[in-house]
């Protein structure tokens, strides 16, 4: 921090951060509305988190242990790059591990390791009205949450059983929040929905194209649209990670050459290096193939 | 009325201390019936507290109108406040997006506030009110988002009926204010989603 013109502290300058301080309150007291933002030009293209970037800009401070996730990995693009961000323009200590994590800012995955009180999840969402697919006019969109007139919503789920004899949406799968609100989980898979049912971890949502921000507090209920003789289910894997052996987690498939070979391993980079550190080890890890010599 | 007194007792480190005080706000926002602890940051004008001074400092600026009560209008913390934040007064309680109130006890009733509309319940006051303790009250039962099961506070003062007009500010969810509980050292929130009872209730 030698430079002569630096930015301010995370970047944003602070009425800037006051705005979307007020705006992340009243998310917070209105779970799962969306409360309209004037979101900022970062220094990076839309599409590429930058409204989880000021989202944790606005909240971070000095003391913060800062956690960010690209699809469950610390390692990728996406993920290297916020880091670097935060690094530089923040001075904060970084980490992969969640335990560690005070901030995890997250694109479209929830860490394995259970949150706790006191942390906070930062998810970047690329659209967060759940109900812009079927009614494309905000004006009617709100005019719906307003009247809490979710009946589009459901009809969508049922047209997928409809026609796929289940219901076929993965990602971004909607849910209610505390009895009232329908909102977009941003596009993490549905195998994570459970996970931010009374979680004890604040979780924050940033749309910085859409220029909106929602909040789930923690412990506050999210239930999963569905119907009674078609209820809600998460994706099941066949096999456990071939790294290290972990079931009940997501996996990714990982393609290895060009005749069909193939492999399943965590999407959670930090928890898949846990668990290989603890000694767990799946039929692919490099110590089964090849024994220490 | 003195000059220095209006000019004098802002935050020392204006980006640090406005994260710090917003931080217990968010979380205590976040988890209502938790007493976050803030450290004396600003030193605004009497009847102003500290706490109060500082919650204002660190989410008020020119954006926000700003209403204060009887004893803050006369005092020279509105000219404190006018200097520190920039922020314009609310000509009426329903145009306000802060009301600073510095006596909770003689408070005009909730509904004179901005409720925000159906379609915009975001576009409401939220009130800051400078309570004496979080502890020495009468206890308030909080249920709601954010309490895993139950917990309390026992704020004082509190605005009259408080118990019946928050039932009635929570009737109209999404709609309704928020309350933001400034004691000397420390915060606690009522967001518009918590259910509050007494004890014989």
């Amino acid at each position: 921090m030698s430079d002569i013109a630096t930015y301010n502290f995370a970047y944003l300058d602070e009425q800037t951060k006051r705005m979307i301080r007020r705006a992340i309150l009243k998310g917070i007291a209105i779970p799962g509305y969306q409360v309209p933002f004037a979101s900022r030009e970062m220094p990076m293209p839309y599409g590429w988190g930058t409204g989880g970037v000021q989202v944790t800009a606005a909240i971070i401070g000095p003391e913060d242990v800062l956690k960010v996730i690209d699809q469950g990995a610390d390692d990728t693009t996406n993920a290297v790059s916020i880091r670097a961000f935060f690094q530089k323009v923040a001075d904060v200590a970084v980490t992969t591990e969640t335990a560690k994590a005070t901030i995890i800012q997250t694109r479209h995955r929830i860490p394995e390791y259970p949150l706790t009180e006191g942390q906070t999840l930062v998810y970047q969402v690329p659209i967060p009205e759940p109900l812009r697919f079927l009614e494309p006019r905000e004006t009617e969109t709100r005019k719906m949450h307003a009247l809490e007139e979710y009946g589009l919503m459901h009809v969508k789920l049922y047209e997928d059983i409809a026609r796929h004899g289940r219901i076929a949406t993965t990602y971004a799968y909607p849910v209610k929040v505390e009895g009232r609100y329908v909102m977009d989980p941003s596009p993490t898979p549905k195998f994570d929905n459970p996970k931010m049912h009374m979680s004890p971890a604040l979780q924050l949502f940033g749309a910085g194209r859409e220029k909106r921000i929602y909040a789930v507090p923690p412990f506050t209920r999210v239930v999963s649209l569905d119907f009674e003789d078609h209820p809600f289910e998460i994706q099941t894997f066949d096999q456990p990670c071939a790294l290290c052996g972990a079931a009940q987690v997501y996996l990714d498939e990982v393609i290895l050459d060009d005749k069909g070979g193939h492999m399943f391993v965590c999407s959670d980079t930090d928890h898949c290096e846990t668990r290989q550190a603890c000694g767990h080890r799946g039929h692919l890890s490099p110590d089964i193939l090849e024994p220490a010599q | 009325m003195d000059q220095m007194d209006v000019i004098d007792g802002g935050f020392a480190a204006p980006v640090f201390n406005a994260q710090t005080v917003f931080r217990a706000v968010m979380d205590a926002m976040a988890r209502p019936g938790t007493v976050q602890q803030v450290a004396g940051l600003a030193q605004p004008p009497a009847p102003l507290a500290a706490t109060a001074g500082a919650v204002a400092l660190s989410l008020c600026d020119h954006d926000t109108p700003l209403w204060l009560d009887a004893g803050l209008q006369v005092s020279s913390a509105k000219s404190w406040l006018g200097f520190h934040t920039g922020a314009p007064l609310a000509a009426t309680p329903a145009d306000a997006h802060f009301a600073l109130v510095a006596n909770p006890a003689n408070l005009i009733s909730l509904e004179n506030f901005a409720q925000g509309t159906q379609e915009y319940p975001d576009r409401s006051t939220t009130l800051i009110l400078q309570v004496d303790s979080l502890t020495d009250g009468a206890p308030l039962h909080l249920e709601g988002p954010g309490i895993e099961t139950t917990d309390s506070i026992a704020p004082t003062p509190l605005p009259r009926h408080f118990v019946e007009q928050w039932k009635q500010n929570g009737a109209r969810f999404p709609r309704g204010v928020d309350v933001i509980l400034a004691a000397p050292g420390a915060v606690a929130c009522l967001p518009r989603t918590v259910r509050a009872k007494t004890m014989e209730a």
